[in-house]
């Protein structure tokens, strides 16, 4: 039986989350033991090649190449998943919500005292910014949210292993725990 | 208008440079400068040796305390659930386009103000607007273009007021086109009273007796939490303290409640007589009455009344003929605020402060009214108190039903011939009162206000009591015609408007529920976002750190209980998610602002 396909993503997030699976310590070679990379920073595969089982997103949507890469995760992924607060909720970046976009833009490119060349970029090639950050449930049907900032390696890593088995998932408290 | 500097000093003069008393001072402020700037917030936290950010905080927090202009005159203009029903937006339109500025806004000139508020108490005559504190009920677009006319000509705002409601309305002190409409009188707060004899009896006995009387009648409270009252009498009693208060809770915000107010304007002396036998069996010598900022017409009056309460020694020294019992009261404003209804905000507020809930324990009996055993308690409870003094608690305890027992003054409005109060048994149907008040056709009837139940036909057989359908009062009556889903929206709003924003469950839960309502609405959901309403009413419910948010879900959840085939119809059966997002309006700010065109691949 081939193994199970997963693809990951950093959208509007810092890789943390992506770290943080790093953080799973020497049960990464057992994880490639368990399943297969497709399009995803660990082995850097830029695009699908394949039909994925688990797609893990990490963070929200704050522009257009944000929703495309989310789409496209969603048709090639049979179980989306939401990996920590950016992704859940929007999270740090989700702070500029409450902020015109047209005034954070000001802010970052005209008025800052550091900048000297006085210009919003404009260029086709840029992704187009989004009025707000948006979690990305708001895009896309998610399947499953894994919460935390970032989810403790020990809260992925369970995730994963009773999605594959196919079993309930067994989170003591301390590791959904946060504060 | 006066020049600033002046003004503040003044006014903190006033009050003896006491910043307990910041509501009164900025209350004062704002009506001699229009509004309270930057500046004025800057010159009181110096005169009042606090920080800038604890004026701010409470000038920010209250509806009717404003930052910027108000105008000369400023228009609030009720938008609850009810004012909707009986022809709001059609007002609203008649201001809007009269005054020339739309709601939020104050005119060019400066001369008027639009604003919205939430309900002022009034719903058994709606729409009703508060102008420059004067109460206008019963408005039509053709009142509104006429009051419009009037302002702009510069007419004082009480030459505004034709006619004088019925009662005390008409008194030389009040003046008010408000009705009591006081549709059925009971036993316990409309029977005859004579002014001094509930404290007469009660000073008769000990303080211990008197609070054994109260626990005898088991009165409990009529704000809609239904605590017994004697017992919260006796935690007070023992708690120690250098002093004791009474603080009586005449802050109904909950939407579609105005029996305070009709108390108010009709028994006060009742009322302040049951504070002082409360002063009495505690042991407080100083009582407080807050009273909403929707009711600051009435302040006047009741100033009046407890004049002559202390004329007639029922307040004062020796208050009842009692040597050595000293009680009198004082009115605490509010200035606008929902939550302030609860008791420990209402506390915080009294004490010049944001009026946000603390955290309990301790309880305000021990650890209330800064820092002294307080024990707050509602207009009606205050004036049942005085009732029982002198019929008994075993009288009292006849009526109504094992848990709740006396009567309850409902507020009814809405879809129903004849709205107003109505003095009930505890343990009254909602059929026979439906039946009481012409309204038997209704679909939908709002028990308790917002935070209660909204149920349906096949539970109208349900009884008032705590027992069965607690309420605080509030009876709103939805006719067949409605769309019940609209009411619960309206609903939904004045819950996010007077969150507190203290705790998150509550901030943001509602606002969430508000837009997946929306989305209901608008017909995009699916059978997960009915789930998911659920799901997180729930949460808002069990961690929410008030009253507020453990009750603001409430008319989603019962409506999702009781007429769930209003939001099945509304729903897509076959999709399992549908996105609202739209990509091409969420990019179109920035482009714009960076001078670009859209490149949108569709996939």
């Amino acid at each position: 039986m081939s193994k199970p396909v997963v693809a990951t993503a950093s959208l509007a997030g810092c890789f943390g989350c992506h770290m943080s699976l790093l953080d799973i310590d020497d049960r990464i070679l057992k994880l490639i033991e368990l399943v297969e990379f497709n399009k995803s920073p660990i082995d850097d595969i830029k695009t699908f090649t394949k039909q994925c089982d688990i797609g893990l997103i990490e963070g929200g949507c704050c522009n257009s190449e944000n929703v495309e890469n989310l789409r496209d995760f969603r048709k090639n992924c049979k179980i989306l998943i939401s990996v920590g607060e950016c992704a859940i909720m929007g999270g740090l970046p989700a702070m500029r919500n409450g902020i015109s976009v047209k005034e954070c833009l000001e802010e970052a490119y005209l008025n800052c005292p550091t900048v000297d060349d006085n210009i919003i970029p404009c260029d086709d090639e840029l992704p187009m910014i989004l009025d707000r950050v948006y979690p990305c449930h708001e895009i896309v049907k998610i399947d499953y949210y894994l919460p935390g900032c970032p989810p403790r390696a020990d809260l992925i890593w369970e995730a994963l292993v009773a999605l594959l088995e196919g079993r309930e998932l067994d989170l003591p408290y301390e590791v959904v725990k946060f504060d | 208008m006066g020049n600033l500097g002046t003004v503040v000093s003044q006014v903190v003069e006033k009050y003896n440079k006491d910043k307990t008393r910041l509501m009164d001072i900025v209350t004062d402020v704002q009506s001699e400068l229009g509004y309270v700037s930057d500046e004025a917030v800057v010159q009181l936290a110096k005169a009042l040796g606090v920080s800038k950010v604890d004026i701010d905080g409470v000038v920010t927090f209250y509806h009717f305390f404003s930052k910027t202009p108000v105008g000369k005159y400023s228009v609030y203009l009720n938008n609850s659930a009810v004012a909707n029903i009986k022809g709001r937006s059609a007002v609203a339109k008649a201001f809007e386009e009269a005054a020339g500025c739309s709601f939020g806004r104050t005119t060019e000139d400066g001369v008027m103000g639009l604003f919205d508020t939430s309900c002022i108490g009034m719903n058994d005559q709606e729409p009703a607007a508060i102008i420059n504190g004067v109460i206008f009920t019963d408005l039509t677009p053709e009142k509104a273009k006429e009051l419009v006319a009037d302002m702009k000509a510069g007419k004082e705002v009480s030459e505004l007021v034709k006619n004088f409601g019925d009662g005390n309305n008409q008194s030389e002190l009040i003046k008010s086109m408000v009705n009591n409409n006081i549709q059925k009188k009971g036993p316990v707060l409309f029977a005859p009273f004579e002014t001094g004899s509930a404290l007469k009896a009660a000073v008769a006995k000990t303080p211990d007796d008197v609070i054994e009387e109260v626990k005898l009648s088991n009165l409990r409270g009529r704000g809609g939490a239904g605590f017994p009252t004697g017992m919260k009498w006796d935690f007070c009693r023992q708690a120690e303290g250098a002093k004791h208060y009474v603080v009586c809770n005449a802050d109904e915000g909950e939407p579609g409640t105005f029996k305070d107010r009709v108390v108010l304007t009709e028994i006060p002396e009742m009322l302040f007589e049951g504070m002082a036998v409360a002063g009495y069996a505690v042991g407080a010598e100083e009582g407080i009455l807050y009273l909403r900022a929707e009711y600051l017409y009435l302040r006047k009056f009741l100033e009046k009344v407890l004049e002559d309460l202390r004329s007639k020694n029922v307040l004062g020294k020796n208050a009842g003929g009692k040597d050595g019992f000293n009680f009198d009261i004082r009115i605490q404003m509010g200035a606008g605020a929902y939550i302030c209804g609860e008791e420990s905000a209402l506390i915080e507020s009294a004490e010049g402060k944001r009026g946000e809930p603390r955290n309990r324990p301790p309880f305000p009996v021990q650890n209330g009214y800064l820092g002294y055993p307080t024990t707050v308690n509602n207009v009606e409870t205050f004036c049942c108190v005085s009732r029982i003094m002198l019929e008994g608690g075993e009288w009292f305890k006849k009526m109504g039903t094992a848990q709740s027992s006396g009567t309850k003054l409902l507020s009814v409005s809405g879809d129903c011939k004849k709205p107003g109060i109505y003095e009930v048994e505890f343990g009254t149907t909602i059929q026979t009162l439906l039946e009481m008040v012409e309204g038997r056709t209704a679909k939908a009837v709002q028990v308790g206000g917002p935070s209660g139940t909204c149920v349906g036909k096949k539970d109208y057989g349900k009884r008032i009591c705590y027992d069965d359908l607690g309420t605080g009062g509030s009876m709103i009556i939805v006719g067949p015609d409605r769309d019940l889903l609209e009411v619960v929206h309206n609903f939904m709003e004045f819950f996010v408007e007077e969150s507190c924003g203290w705790c998150v469950p509550c901030r943001a839960g509602n606002q969430l529920l508000l837009d997946k309502l929306e989305k209901v609405m608008a017909g995009k959901a699916t059978k997960q976002d009915l789930k998911e309403l659920e799901e997180w009413s729930n949460i808002i419910k069990a961690t929410s750190r008030c009253g507020l948010g453990q009750t603001s879900p409430n008319p989603i959840v019962t409506t999702l209980k009781n007429f769930p085939e209003m939001y099945q119809a509304k729903i897509q059966k076959d999709v399992d998610y549908v996105s609202e997002f739209d990509l091409k309006a969420a990019v179109q700010e920035s482009c714009k602002a960076a001078g670009r065109i859209p490149n949108i691949k569709e996939h």
